[in-house]
């Protein structure tokens, strides 16, 4: 057998990321399946995943983990490259900005539910920043601001108890990481 | 550690301030200025919604008697038989409307931006 030319080196480190993403994937995918009353008022599952990383193993997983959801995401539900896809990539690099600043704020007080929310409206920020700029350009998106601000801050509030719980039980770190 | 720390209820309560103050402020509707008088389509005064002052304005049925008070304007009187505009009472935000149709006679409140271009009945 011919040895192929590239290899590649697999460390612990790629494998955490891609079996983190392949879960945040699966949120997106089932997400999608939901029905929404408004277009594009989700509840950001996968958010939680990039949190969890975030909190667990740092800004740069949680990115690659972000990242990544929102390629194969695309690739998975056919909008690669459409329009919902850069406002999905426009909206999680958004939020991995505010996360990465977020971060830094004392965890004594701030927590999960800090973040998700800051990263919720960092998300529609990003959105709506594109949208506004590039997609609907003239339209009153001002108008469905509210809207997405309300969903932000009740979604955003609601994955980050979720996060502080999974993080909250005894042996939370099992769970996420090493779980090979 | 708690779930939710001081912090949090402090973003959470920020949070809660930024999206009334965005609804407030996409959905509150301007301030009218102006209230635009027609009578069978055809506009017959622009008033500022400035001064206290009445208009009579004539359509098939009879005489149509608009009030104009600083930032509010009414029909006061209409000889319309269900009395539909009349019973809207005050009109004080930009896009609201009046319409004594059986006496085709409107009153439209507009402000500095018009919350539409056009209205359909």
């Amino acid at each position: 057998m011919t040895r192929s030319a590239i290899e590649l080196h697999v460390d612990a480190d790629d494998r955490r990321i891609a079996r983190l993403t392949a879960l945040a994937i699966g949120l997106t995918l089932a997400e999608a399946a939901l029905p929404s009353p408004i277009p594009g008022v989700k509840p950001g599952l996968a958010n939680i995943v990039v949190l969890l990383v975030l909190l667990q193993h740092g800004w740069r997983t949680a990115a690659w983990v972000s990242g990544l959801r929102v390629l194969a995401g695309g690739l998975l539900l056919g909008t690669l490259f459409a329009p919902g896809f850069w406002l999905s990539a426009a909206g999680a690099l958004a939020s991995l900005l505010v996360l990465a600043l977020a971060r830094h704020l004392p965890g004594r007080y701030f927590g999960p539910v800090s973040l998700s929310v800051l990263a919720a409206f960092g998300h529609i920020g990003g959105q709506l920043a594109l949208a506004g700029a590039w997609l609907l350009p003239g339209v009153a998106l001002i108008t469905l601001l509210p809207v997405f601000a309300a969903a932000a801050l009740l979604f955003g509030a609601i994955n980050g108890v979720v996060v502080a719980r999974l993080l909250d039980r005894p042996g939370a770190d099992a769970t996420l990481t090493q779980q090979s | 550690m708690t779930i939710v720390r001081s912090g949090d209820v402090a973003v959470l309560i920020g949070s809660a301030g930024l999206v009334i103050a965005l609804a407030v402020h996409a959905w509150g509707g301007g301030q009218g200025d102006t209230a635009v008088i027609r009578a069978a389509g055809q506009v017959v005064e622009t008033v500022s919604l400035a001064s206290r002052q009445a208009y009579t304005v004539n359509g098939p049925l009879g005489p149509t008697r608009i009030e104009i008070e600083p930032g509010r304007a009414r029909v006061a009187e209409d000889p319309s038989p269900r009395q539909l505009c009349v019973r809207q009472g005050w009109l004080t935000r930009s896009g609201e409307a009046a319409l004594c149709l059986p006496n085709q006679v409107s009153l439209e409140i507009r402000g500095r931006d018009p919350a539409y271009d056009t209205l359909g009945y």
